[in-house]
């Protein structure tokens, strides 16, 4: 079998290099084309009527005034009178017609009468709920009663975090083109192999016959890997048509309405230790909510999982509002939020440095060394032990400083992914799979990859993605992409190496496994003067080109990439205790991810999710309103994101060492916008001196909480 | 949006033919900031749209009598860097500057500013301007936590969205109405107004009127404008504070104090300024003053905290005025 396994780290020439995105050019000039902006001739325009109301029944739907608008083309009832609606936002029914105006207007002809049924959209006080709670079964380890009784000391507090979107840039949608019985698919989506099968499924279509293409998108976050209902809506509407193509993108607040947003955690936490720090127990009643489904208990207590003494409550609730999906770590910011910030008050109870305290317990998680050494290097570039302050001892201006920590983990590994590599007798290669780059630099390591393994420059290698004609890949997420393509993708291009030097080894007088690639040249392994170029060796090919495929085998993925990761996170903070504002100065990330192919997207990846941590630290929350049911902020005013300024100075440590790196490529998506929120929260309690309980730490909860009121 | 005849006039005269009688007949187009939201959410669906840009008359910045006078079409930018506001009217740049996306100022424009509808979220989701539901209004126990702290007593409960306006009220500006049949100077002070009802606006400004001028008088004041932001970026202030001192050597003759963002018009605090007359600016005059300022405040359910913030924005207001120059 030949020999898969990553060049060594000293002897390898492009991966590893701070290399710039490949695409970066095409983005910033504009020149890349997302789903979005696509524009034939002859494009229609689709739009989606949604429900107006948190839970009603349809009672009757008339389109025939919309029908009748010149320029409409097709009307399609979504939810037929009878229909039960449970939130805001529901696809009533879809219009296309010639421009988008039209395709407005029309649904505003169309007369839909509800019958308005009562809703619940508010779990933040559970006490307010009423039946739409749904315990869980208790979960108990050991004998909390007894730790607790025996316990030096008891922390108690109450914690939460609110429903959040994921705010894609880009909305969901897609333009569907029918050619005779085949359709052309443009989604915007993170999984271009697989998401034409599930269009075929809600059709009941042959999925060969769906070309899906997709070459940017813009932001997924785990929010875009189905067909969804407007995908399907926008392949029925082109037959009504006349066979035209349709394009139905969601407008903004029906896409922070019913496109996915991440679930709520609030928390009773309690905790019991040692005079020397030492958890000893663990008690928390948790409830959660991710629309109508409920919510799931976060992983708690995180990382330190090994607590010898639990016991764990939860109530799912549901509540009328758009389901949940996917959201960068699933679950993982709510645990190390919850967690975290329990622990950080353990650590004030204690009059403890919470470094400390986390060192000391770090034998309860199950990667101690790591958390310890990361714990280190994080203090040593926040220089924290010179500069931390036990909570609330923070001067006596009003504008108070602090410092705050949190931690990660994450699992990672490599999706399914195939991948081809053909060479041709004139030195061209190309590199083909149907994976997607979300903007992560998915293009840019696949290439770099390629460009190692043939010691070819970047520049020599033709990569194709986006496309369903070429070998699958999966779907992007759980920061699996990376270890999946660059897997298929060094056995791809191995493969046909090794086919290469079959070729050329004769001309070279030696076997081929005597023959390496290196700087343009097919040569004897350390003997330059026995060498062919590229272009040469590739002419010995004749009429034939080579075309090998790769797979990543993820039942054994022979050390190409593995999962398991750990980081932490810290924050430095101001906080006008006047104004109850929040400012970040600092902000580090120091994270473990085996081997790093580029670490400028790889701390480009650090940097993004720092940025969308302290927005969610600072300002998103999903507003809604009891009396009409409705999501208030379903826009980009009110639902707030950071800006430039707002996010301070953040600095990555990526650990990179032989050590991890031996342990091939593990994805790095999601474990750094873990412990953002948390962090955060830790470092306004230690600025303070009390804690801010819930997120995001506005004005309104900083100044409550200085003042002593429940936020 | 809905379809609508759209005209383009030269003149001033021009464009208060076009103008309606009625709301709902013709709107103003001047940077479309806000009026184009207005129109994509239905909102707004007049029949007519009268551009107002391509008059010359209501553009440029200069000395008229005792008054800068500023054109309707001047943008927040122009306004900004034009070096006489910078020298007598830093609290019209400061809060100029607030509004603080570059593309926004480059497009918004002074007399946009003072006739921009309310962000009120109740409003902008369709519930109406004063958010009514079964005769009462859904903001008292709604959703409530950036509405009014003042001038709460019903039925309006949003607040005021410029922040040109409470500066100019303090600097005791007027702006000039033209209609068909004439034109009259209005106080910005009583250009702001609480609607009664829902088919009432919340400026003086009449559907067949055009606000043409800004003018604010060039008499000597120290003034600032302080607003407490939540973020750097784009974002609307959770409170403010405009204020204009006549000095008197070191201390006040007169003070003007009007906030921000916390009432649904611009709200002179008139007990600050009884606070500060005949008193020199210190951070303790500055905090009698600011608790004078909130005294009368009426948080509901969710807002108790900008009481606190319209306060250090006054005092804010004050010791950077202080610091400041005429
Ligand atoms: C996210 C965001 C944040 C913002 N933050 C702030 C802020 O902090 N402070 C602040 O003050 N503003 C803020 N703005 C609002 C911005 O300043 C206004 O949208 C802008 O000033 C309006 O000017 P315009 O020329 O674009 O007006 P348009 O959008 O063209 O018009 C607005 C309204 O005024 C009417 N109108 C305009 N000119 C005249 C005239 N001469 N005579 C009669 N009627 C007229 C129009 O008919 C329309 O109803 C913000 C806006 C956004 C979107």
């Amino acid at each position: 079998m030949p020999n898969y396994a990553w060049p060594p780290m000293p002897s390898r020439k492009v991966m590893g290099k701070p290399t710039k995105r490949l695409d970066g050019p095409q983005k910033a000039s504009g020149k890349a084309k997302y789903s979005s902006d696509l524009n034939q001739p002859g494009l229609l325009f689709a739009t989606i009527l949604s429900c107006p109301h948190a839970h009603a029944r349809v009672t009757s739907i008339d389109t025939s005034e919309a029908e009748r608008l010149p320029g409409v083309t097709a009307v399609r009832v979504i939810s037929p009178a009878g229909t039960e609606v449970q939130w805001e936002g529901t696809e009533i029914a879809a219009v296309a017609a010639t421009s988008e105006e039209i395709a407005k207007d029309a649904i505003r002809k169309i007369k839909v009468r509800y019958e308005v049924l009562p809703h619940v959209v508010k779990e933040d006080d559970l006490s307010r709920v009423g039946n739409r709670a749904k315990a869980a079964g208790e979960q108990v380890t050991g004998d909390p009663d007894k730790a607790f009784q025996e316990a030096d000391v008891t922390v108690e507090g109450h914690y939460g975090i609110p429903v959040i979107n994921h705010c894609c840039l880009e909305p969901h949608g897609q333009v569907v083109e029918w050619n005779g019985d085949h359709i052309n698919f443009y989604p915007s989506t993170q999984n271009v192999s697989g998401i034409g099968g599930d269009l075929a499924k809600s059709l009941t279509f042959n999925p060969a016959n769906i070309h899906t293409r997709m070459q940017y998108v813009g932001g997924g976050f785990g929010s875009k890997f189905a067909a969804d209902r407007w995908g399907v809506e926008c392949a029925h509407l082109p037959k009504m048509s006349g066979g035209k193509p349709v394009k139905l993108f969601l407008d903004r607040a029906t896409e922070m309405q019913i496109a996915g947003n991440r679930p709520s955690a609030f928390a009773k936490i309690k905790v019991g230790a040692k005079r020397d720090g030492s958890i000893v127990a663990w008690e928390s009643e948790s409830w959660a909510t991710g629309g109508m489904g409920g919510g799931g208990m976060p992983p708690i207590p995180y990382v330190f999982t090994e607590i010898p003494n639990k016991r764990l409550r939860h109530s799912a609730v549901a509540v009328n509002a758009g389901p949940v999906r996917a959201w960068r770590a699933p679950n993982h910011p709510q645990a190390s939020f919850l967690t975290c910030s329990a622990l950080e008050d353990l650590a004030a109870k204690l009059k403890m440095d919470p470094v400390d305290l986390f060192d000391k317990n770090a034998g309860l998680t199950a990667r101690a060394e790591v958390y310890r050494a990361q714990l280190k290097k994080g203090a040593e570039i926040m220089d924290w032990k010179r500069r931390w302050h036990p909570r609330g001892e923070s001067g006596s201006g009003p504008v108070k400083q602090g410092m705050g920590l949190a931690i990660n983990t994450w699992g990672g590994g490599g999706h399914a992914s195939q991948c081809r590599c053909n060479i041709h007798p004139d030195g061209t290669v190309e590199v083909e799979l149907c994976s997607q780059d979300l903007g992560t630099g998915t293009r840019t390591i696949i290439t770099m990859v390629a460009a190692e393994t043939l010691g070819l420059p970047l520049g020599a290698i033709t990569l194709k993605i986006g496309d369903s004609v070429l070998p699958p890949s999966g779907g992007s997420g759980g920061s699996t992409t990376v270890g999946g393509v660059s897997s298929s993708t060094r056995k791809a291009t191995v493969n046909a190496l090794g086919k290469l030097f079959a070729a050329v080894a004769p001309s070279l007088g030696a076997q081929p496994d005597q023959l390496e690639a290196v700087d343009g040249r097919i040569q004897v392994k350390g003997n330059s003067a026995k060498s062919l170029t590229w272009q040469a060796a590739c002419r010995k090919l004749g009429a034939n080109k080579i075309s090998e495929m790769g797979v990543n085998d993820q039942r054994n993925p022979q050390g190409l990439n593995s999962s398991g990761v750990g980081g932490i996170q810290m924050a430095d903070v101001s906080v006008d205790t006047e104004t109850g504002i929040v400012k970040i100065n600092k902000f580090v990330a120091v994270q473990d991810c085996g081997l790093i192919i580029n670490p400028k997207t790889a701390e480009s990846q650090i940097f993004g999710a720092a940025i969308m941590g302290i927005c969610g630290a600072l300002f998103e929350e999903r507003i809604m309103d009891v009396q009409t049911g409705k999501e208030l902020n379903a826009d980009m005013e009110f639902y707030k994101l950071a800006g430039i300024a707002d996010i301070g100075d953040i600095v990555v440590h990526l650990d990179i060492t032989p050590e991890h790196d031996k342990r091939g490529v593990v994805g790095l998506g999601e474990p750094p916008v873990i412990g953002v929120i948390a962090s955060i929260g830790n470092a306004v309690a230690n600025a303070v001196g009390v804690r801010v309980p819930r997120a995001p730490f506005t004005p309104d909860r900083v100044l409550a909480a200085l003042e002593g009121r429940n936020s | 949006m809905q379809a609508f005849e759209y005209a383009n006039p030269a003149t001033i005269q021009e464009a208060v033919a076009l103008l309606g009688s009625r709301w709902g007949e013709a709107d103003v187009l001047a940077g479309g900031t806000d009026q184009i939201s207005l129109m994509k959410e239905y909102l707004h669906t007049p029949q007519r749209v009268v551009n107002i840009k391509n008059i010359k008359e209501l553009g440029g910045i200069h000395r008229a009598g005792g008054n800068l006078r500023i054109g309707a079409t001047v943008t927040l930018d122009e306004l900004m860097e034009n070096a006489e506001v910078r020298r007598a009217f830093p609290s019209l740049h400061q809060a100029a500057e607030g509004v603080s996306s570059p593309q926004i100022r480059n497009m918004g424009t002074v007399g946009g500013d003072l006739c921009q509808r309310p962000r009120c979220w109740y409003y902008r989701n369709g519930c109406g301007l004063l958010a009514m539901k079964d005769g009462r209004s859904l903001v008292p126990d709604g959703e409530n936590k950036y509405h009014a702290i003042f001038g709460n007593s019903g039925p309006a409960y949003f607040v005021s969205a410029s922040s040109l306006g409470p500066a100019l009220v303090a600097l005791g500006a007027k702006v000039k109405l033209v209609s068909a049949s004439g034109s009259r100077e209005v106080a910005v002070e009583k250009f702001f107004v609480t609607p009664q009802n829902e088919q009432s606006r919340e400026i003086a400004l009449l559907p067949n009127e055009l606000l043409t001028e800004i003018l604010v008088p060039l008499a000597p004041t120290h003034n600032a404008t302080y607003e407490v932001r939540q973020k750097e970026a784009l974002d609307w202030p959770l409170a403010a504070a405009s204020v204009a001192l006549k000095m008197k050597g070191s201390t006040v003759a007169s003070a003007r104090v009007v906030l921000g963002h916390v009432a649904p018009t611009p709200w002179p605090a008139a007990q600050a300024d009884q606070a500060l007359a005949g008193k020199a600016i210190t951070a303790e005059t500055a905090e009698e003053a600011a608790k004078a300022a909130v005294a009368g405040a009426t948080p509901l359910s969710q807002n108790g905290y900008k009481v606190q913030l319209a306060r250090v924005a006054v005092k804010r207001a004050l010791l950077q005025a202080a610091r400041g120059r005429a």
